[in-house]
């Protein structure tokens, strides 16, 4: 199994997550993680949508994503030409004894404390998983209260947009 | 009133928009959500209403119309349980690419999600089963969607459209006049399917297809919804190559040619599945190996190249890498390799036809006489149809009827030959014939039912006899579960759980023999009910029926209960061990069969 990033636009409009989400269950798909936000275009959203699989069910997939009426490009972000970040917010117990220690591995990995308690921080971090999985590594051993991560977002490094014409979508035609 | 002010309300915006699309007739029932259309539907004079007696009825009958005149069918039920009715011919429709629009009620906007009376989300609930959906949010937006609705149901890979119109936008008003807009503007950016085939990969076919020394044109439901049977007879005559057409593209090419090898598939004629098996090309014409088609799929056609013409990309390399890709219209991507073809050599297929032939000579489709003179079933199908004739629209449930429909009635003609081939919906037949009766009212329509299919939707023969639709239905009456038995007889060691009907004369259930009596309840319900118990009897019934047109005729016909449906690769199996008949596989040994090295 290998790793894909799929960025998925689609019309702006009510239901077109569940038509996408339910079309991965039910071709027996597994969503690693998605994210759907607004764009530049207000009709239009876009989904970022992480799924592992061999390459030949992932064009299976995008084909059928592709059939649905509200889906209009998708691109495959390969990780080398794409910019690809996710944020996790994470707590973690930090008395005066290992604050310090703490706060260290925060300015290390470049994250953010966004907020404190006598006895815990909250974590902001931003990053490849890779940054993010050693992040948590190293906040481990303080005790993590509590974690929460977004979906990963994917952006094509360069000049070009993902709306260019030049942009090949993967599978509109075979 | 100045046309400025004339408002509409969305009930009739809804009806103006059905005439406007050119829908002629619609098959429903009406309920609470839907009663606004159902208003101004009474006053229209250009769509008929055909009031069934279940929503699946309307769906099935929709499904009919279509599949026997081209134009998509129209279906309309209530919210709630009038909708979800509507899902099993859904879900048909989907399976076989059938273009069908199906119009449902909805409670008022404001009552969406409060769990109120016969509220379903059946926009969620059809998610899967339609080629998309619609839940309408103001009256302006209805003559748009119902034309988006027709537009998506009839073109590239065709399938159901459903449209659910909350109650409150039916009664809104709207100056959105749906002859002053019509054709509105489609808005769908995200729908753009290839119809015209890439020139590239057609000249690759060509060339594949002129160097094949045992090609198989390998001809799929496709081929009839892109109305591409004439172009087909062309590429056919002009390569010499043998067709074979599936449960769904039964009539795209004639019986009677002589290049067609007849059906594939896990009941497919010897010559049809073995002809694909040593094959070295196929190809593939709007159809999408299914497993009933391949059997187990790591042995299917082991040795042939594939070319697979489709329009809906997925179907291309789902279940079958392709050789050459093909993304386009039948009819466009047929003709444009007609075309290409003219100017390659033509392949020597003579060694290859004569090992087909004596495929065909050896192992013909064929039935063995019941031993104690009672009546095969098989005959009374075959009869049916030579006595009916070519032009005769046939709908067939599902079971070993439908199986001996597709085999024994020699289909001349397209759109002649209408069933329930990916879903396999029992209780199909009645209703379609109904459906392609109305579209087809100058056709003769015969209904293919089973004794257990009939008892699921019988009940729209009320509709036939009042709605002066007089189509005509033989039940292959075997008092059983036909095709589950013949499983049990099979593969379960003859133990015969639950599949008794009691509908037989011979029925093992004790003191119980036919219930219902067919002949008494095809007159309750209005129509002609007619009985043939011997074999004697079989022309002269069919004959009988034949005779009358005022109104539904059914006949009992009581058949051996014991008859089995061959050939047969049983499921999971390869196809290179089709049995002709039980416990006998074909002998593909011939001494000195050398002619095509296989």
């Amino acid at each position: 199994m290998t790793r894909h990033t799929l960025s998925v636009l689609v019309e702006n409009k009510p239901g077109v997550l569940a038509r996408v989400s339910g079309l991965f269950s039910r071709r027996g798909f597994n969503i690693e993680s998605l994210a759907v936000g607004p764009t530049e275009n207000p009709d239009v959203s876009r989904m970022t949508i992480v799924v592992a699989v061999e390459d030949l069910p992932l064009e299976q997939v995008t084909k059928q994503l592709n059939k649905l009426v509200n889906v209009l490009k998708i691109v495959e972000m390969d990780s080398g030409v794409s910019v690809q970040r996710e944020l996790v917010l994470v707590k973690v117990r930090a008395d005066l004894a290992v604050r310090s220690q703490v706060l260290e591995t925060v300015q290390l990995f470049r994250a953010k404390v966004v907020d404190v308690a006598p006895d815990a921080v909250t974590i902001e971090a931003t990053g490849t998983r890779d940054k993010l999985d050693a992040l948590i590594r190293m906040l481990e051993p303080f005790g993590i209260r509590e974690m929460v991560q977004s979906g990963m977002v994917a952006l094509g490094r360069g000049s070009r947009s993902i709306t260019d014409r030049s942009l090949r979508a993967v599978e509109r035609s075979a | 009133m100045t046309s400025e002010t004339r408002q509409i309300t969305g009930a009739q915006s809804l009806v103006h928009s059905l005439e406007a699309v050119g829908a002629d007739v619609v098959f429903g029932i009406p309920g609470g959500a839907i009663l606004p259309a159902y208003d101004p539907l009474f006053d229209s004079t250009r769509v008929r209403h055909v009031l069934v007696r279940h929503e699946q009825g309307a769906g099935h009958a929709a499904e009919g119309y279509a599949q026997a005149t081209g134009r998509v069918g129209v279906c309309m039920a209530t919210s709630g349980p009038g909708a979800t009715n509507l899902v099993t011919p859904i879900a048909d429709a989907y399976m076989d690419s059938v273009p069908m629009v199906a119009i449902t009620g909805q409670v008022a906007s404001a009552a969406i999600g409060t769990d109120a009376f016969q509220e379903a989300d059946i926009c969620g609930i059809t998610l899967p089963i339609t080629k998309h959906n619609f839940l309408v949010h103001s009256a302006d937006d209805i003559p748009r969607t119902i034309a988006e609705a027709f537009h998506l149901a009839a073109t590239g890979r065709p399938g159901p459209v459903l449209v659910d119109l909350p109650k409150d936008i039916l009664q809104g008003l709207t100056s959105v006049l749906p002859h002053e807009v019509w054709p509105p503007a489609l808005d769908l950016p995200g729908y753009r399917p290839v119809t015209r085939p890439h020139a590239k990969q057609v000249r690759e076919a060509a060339k594949m297809i002129s160097a094949a020394r045992r090609p198989v044109l390998y001809v799929g439901g496709g081929v009839l919804k892109a109305r591409a049977a004439a172009e087909l007879r062309v590429l056919a005559e002009l390569t010499g190559i043998p067709v074979v057409t599936t449960l769904m593209a039964r009539g795209a090419f004639p019986d009677s040619h002589r290049q067609h090898l007849g059906m594939p598939g896990m009941h497919g004629s010897v010559a049809a599945v073995t002809a694909m098996q040593k094959a070295d090309l196929l190809i593939t014409l709007g159809a999408r190996f299914d497993d009933r088609v391949t059997g187990r799929l790591a042995s299917f056609a082991p040795g042939a190249a594939v070319i697979h013409a489709d329009i809906d990309p997925a179907e291309i390399g789902k279940n079958r890498v392709a050789d050459v890709p093909i993304v386009g219209d039948c009819r466009e991507v047929i003709a444009d390799l007609t075309a290409a073809l003219q100017a390659e050599p033509r392949s020597d297929l003579e060694a290859w036809w004569h090992t087909l032939d004596r495929w065909r000579e050896t192992y013909p489709v064929g039935y063995d006489t019941p031993p104690d003179g009672a009546v095969a079933p098989q005959q009374v199908i075959q009869r049916i149809g030579q006595i009916a004739g070519p032009e005769t629209v046939f709908a067939a449930g599902v079971g070993q009827h439908q199986m001996w429909a597709a085999q024994f009635i020699s289909y001349e003609h397209p759109y002649t030959w209408l069933n329930s081939g990916g879903a396999g919906t029992m209780g199909y037949a009645v209703p379609a014939a109904m459906g392609a009766k109305v579209g087809r009212p100058e056709a003769t329509v015969w209904a293919i039912d089973g004794d257990g299919c009939f008892q699921m939707t019988n009940q729209e023969l009320a509709t036939c006899a009042l709605e002066g639709i007089p189509i005509k239905v033989a039940i292959i009456n075997n008092g059983s579960l036909g095709m589950v038995r013949q499983w049990q007889t099979l593969f379960y060691d003859k133990r015969y759980s639950n599949t008794d009907l009691g509908t037989h004369p011979a029925s093992a259930r004790t003191g119980v023999t036919r219930v219902p009596d067919f002949v008494r309840l095809a007159e309750a319900l209005g129509c002609v009910g007619l009985r043939c118990e011997s074999p004697e009897d079989i022309d002269s019934t069919i004959e009988k029926a034949m005779s009358i047109n005022d109104a539904p005729v059914v006949v009992d016909f009581v058949v051996h209960p014991d008859a089995m449906v061959w050939p047969m690769v049983a499921a999971g199996s390869s196809n290179d061990d089709i049995q002709v008949a039980r416990d006998m596989a074909p002998d593909f040994d011939y001494s000195g069969d050398a002619e095509v090295n296989l």
